[in-house]
């Protein structure tokens, strides 16, 4: 074997080895890609010069000098471009975040609405899914916007759900509730609440192991962490939160957890438009476990919800994740449809900055950097949960 | 064998291709297209000698060659080059707002018309001596700077506030300013709302990347009052979102909301602007940095129609003038006398052509924002200096 390579090698001269070419096929390939690259980047600064732009993130660093609507942290018009950025990514992250909660709750409940016995249900959720998954997501969203949240009544004739929660057009008002004085000893008995059920968890599991009967693990650790929040609260002196409620206060609204209609619309938006992809691909991933399977648990004789959540569900879970990412990935990209309908996320924060600071091509650099950085990132959780649940082949 | 020969060659030849295609050519400055017609190998000659001698000026190797007296505007596109990519190419192009009543925006002819298109009109004439060889498009407040130093368009008309930074760190020249305006703010007339201070707590549209979002940050913060701004992406979203009661307030400069309450607002008598001034919003017509003569053509153009609304030349009496008229003044304005047209590279009768295609400021103003119009806005500041206005023309000589 050895020989015979050898032999080869000194047969053939160097500019006619496959493998010396196959090598050099890749270097060159490589170094034209360089070459073409760095001749659009050389092309792009020329002509910066040229118009006496510079490229550089110090402009970052200088005042912003705009006002943001909604912002998680503190800001106001002297803080710098760089903490309006942050702002953007704040709102952005909120909406993506709570987007995927609400759409992934509401594509499973469709999905499996999908598969129902019930000639209606399987009806009604297979409408919902065809009319939202063919209908442009702007138009949703602008649709959402300036036909239901802008539509609300004005302040003056707010909508007062009980609760009280006032619906008007100046958003929606919830009742919130303030931290008192006692809200960080309360953190700190949610902490060991949460470990004592973390504990719970870690021994029913060890039992269920040993006996070959697994408990409801997750069901009693919930528990167990709900008693001891509602004891630690009933323990301290003064409740940790005080309720604050919003009321009509002049011409506008005041106190509670005041939510823009154009995060309403976007939230919204995004959520239903996202669960009809995700029904999908849910009900795909039901309907991939195969008859066998159900059949051969209903005579071991599990019961119904013992079928799916002991036998198609664990087997489902490991199709539907991967297309379960991409529609997250989907669903926070779509977020910067919000520049349509004002809400201040990355994308149109990024626009007011970019016109402020006339530096189109870093702004642009970075908003394109945020965005591959919050989906890889999104990506690498959702491999390793997926590297979690997949089929382990013997 | 062969093959594999051939493999080889195509493998080298590529690289050697690419490496070619990498050398400097032409430097892109050819706004829109219209490459400047000279040999290539001269023009690689010039840009190399730019980085020398730009840096290290040596005086005496000034008489070397005339290429080397526009070293200092070949950095930025060339001199002239505006002027003869826009002669090239037959018409220019003018970047517009384009939703503005009275200002630019598709008539039910599918025309643009108002102010600034009229301005755009008026530079076509003196260019070409045709009005309508212009071409419009509309841009949003966001690419407008953009549009501009990529070239995609040859100026810009579009209710631009002339400030320090556009000046200059976006590589941007105002020429003149042909509407004065100031920053306003409207409310509902049943809301109550008197004075900014009864705005404490309250929401205000604005558009996105305006002066007007900064005035109103500014102002704000120093008269202490906290409020919420509803951003929006274009003019319509922006009243849209107003007219629904999104809103306490809108602003934006005095002229865009008068004239937008009237043409875009359902029911614009419900509404006032308030008595205060948030800022000073000189806007005019926008070039780039580095082609001088065409920052003088603009300029000239706008300073034309300021002059012969001084002299008393419109449209209708300007030919009667030229035939007429004995004041060298005049008789250099209308290109009888002198060579001031040929001295910006255009025709000498360019002023006579503005006047008697377009008109001179008044007529303009009247066409779109006078008395008769839907957009009527009182002249105010945009008089002549001789009516108490800012309107002042430099001589004609």
């Amino acid at each position: 074997m050895n020989n015979r390579r050898l032999l080869i090698s000194h047969a053939v001269p160097f500019w006619r080895d496959e493998r010396f070419l196959k090598a050099l096929g890749q270097a060159i390939f490589l170094l034209a890609l360089a070459l073409i690259l760095g001749y659009f980047i050389r092309n792009m600064l020329g002509n910066l010069r040229q118009q006496g732009l510079g490229l550089g993130f110090d402009f970052l660093r200088l005042t912003a000098g705009f006002d943001i609507g909604e912002h998680l942290i503190p800001y106001s018009r002297s803080h710098t471009y760089l903490q309006a950025f942050a702002v953007g990514l704040l709102n952005t992250a909120l909406v993506s975040g709570l987007g995927i909660l609400l759409a992934t709750l509401l594509g499973v409940i469709f999905g499996v609405a999908q598969l129902s016995g019930n000639f209606l249900v399987r009806s009604a959720a297979r409408g919902y899914i065809e009319l939202l998954r063919n209908l442009p997501l702007l138009v949703l969203l602008i649709f959402l916007y300036s036909t239901v949240f802008i539509q609300f009544p004005r302040v003056r004739e707010a909508i007062i759900l009980p609760g009280p929660v006032y619906l008007t057009n100046r958003g929606v008002a919830i009742p919130w509730g303030t931290p008192t004085d006692t809200f960080s000893t309360y953190l700190q008995i949610l902490g060991a609440g949460l470990i004592l059920a973390l504990l719970v968890a870690v021994g029913l599991s060890w039992y269920g192991k040993r006996s070959g009967r697994p408990p409801l693990t997750l069901f009693w650790a919930a528990l167990t962490f709900l008693l001891a929040a509602a004891t630690g609260w009933l323990l301290l002196p003064n409740p940790p939160l005080e309720a604050n409620l919003p009321a009509v206060q002049g011409l506008r609204l005041a106190g509670g957890l005041q939510l823009s209609p154009e995060f309403m619309a976007l939230l919204s938006g995004l959520s239903i438009y996202t669960s009809a992809f995700i029904a999908d691909v849910v009900r795909a991933g039901i309907q991939s476990v195969s008859r066998g399977q159900v059949e051969a648990a209903k005579s071991l004789g599990l019961t119904g919800f013992q079928t799916l959540r002991l036998v198609v569900f664990p087997q489902a879970l490991r199709v539907i994740i991967p297309p379960l990412t991409s529609q997250y990935l989907n669903l926070t990209k779509n977020s910067s449809l919000a520049v349509a309908i004002g809400y201040p996320e990355l994308f149109h924060v990024s626009g007011t900055v970019l016109n402020q600071s006339g530096r189109a091509v870093e702004v642009i650099a970075l908003v394109m950097a945020v965005y591959l950085s919050i989906s890889l990132f999104t990506s690498a959780l959702m491999n390793l949960y997926n590297r979690r649940v997949r089929l382990v082949e013997r | 064998m062969s093959r594999k020969l051939l493999t080889l060659f195509i493998l080298f030849i590529i690289p050697a291709l690419v490496i070619a295609g990498c050398r400097p050519s032409t430097p892109a400055t050819s706004p829109a297209g219209g490459a400047p017609a000279q040999p290539v190998v001269e023009t690689v000659e010039v840009v190399r000698t730019v980085v020398v001698t730009v840096e290290v000026p040596v005086p005496g190797e000034a008489p070397a060659a005339t290429p080397q007296v526009k070293i200092e505007v070949a950095q930025a596109p060339g001199f002239g080059d505006t002027l003869k990519a826009v002669q090239a190419r037959g018409n220019v192009i003018c970047g517009v707002n384009g939703q503005l009543p009275g200002f630019s925006f598709l008539d039910p002819q599918g025309n643009f018309s108002g102010f600034d298109a009229d301005f755009c009109r008026a530079l076509a004439a003196a260019i070409f001596g045709d009005p309508s060889k212009v071409e419009f498009r509309a841009t949003t407040t966001q690419e407008r700077f953009t549009v501009l130093q990529t070239g995609e368009i040859d100026v810009l008309m579009r209710n631009t506030t002339w400030t320090l930074v556009r000046d200059t760190e976006l590589g941007l020249n105002f020429t003149a300013t042909t509407f004065y305006d100031g920053q306003g703010i409207m409310v509902p007339k049943d809301s109550g709302i008197a004075s900014l201070q009864d705005l404490e707590g309250g929401t205000i549209c604005v558009q996105k990347g305006t002066t007007t979002e900064l005035n109103l940050a500014d102002v704000m913060a120093t008269e202490g009052i906290s409020y919420t701004p509803a951003v929006f992406d274009d003019v319509n979203a922006t009243y849209g979102a107003y007219a629904e009661g999104r809103c306490d307030a809108v602003t934006s400069d005095k002229s865009q909301l008068s004239s937008v309450a009237k043409g875009l607002l359902p029911d614009p008598d419900n509404h006032v602007i308030l008595d205060v001034t948030l800022s000073k919003e000189p806007l005019g017509p926008v070039v780039r940095h580095g082609d001088d003569q065409w920052l003088d053509i603009v300029k000239w153009t706008i300073f034309a129609t300021f002059a012969a609304e001084e002299y008393g030349i419109s449209s209708a009496n300007v030919d009667e003038i030229r035939s007429s008229t004995e004041n060298p003044e005049l008789k250099r304005l209308l290109g009888l006398e002198g060579d001031l047209g040929a001295k910006l590279g255009l025709s000498n009768d360019f002023a006579y052509n503005i006047i008697k295609l377009v008109g001179n400021y008044s007529e303009i103003y009247d066409r779109s924002l006078g008395e008769n119009t839907p957009t009527f806005i009182p002249r105010g500041l945009n008089s002549l200096y001789t009516n108490g206005g800012l309107l002042y023309s430099p001589p004609f000589r």
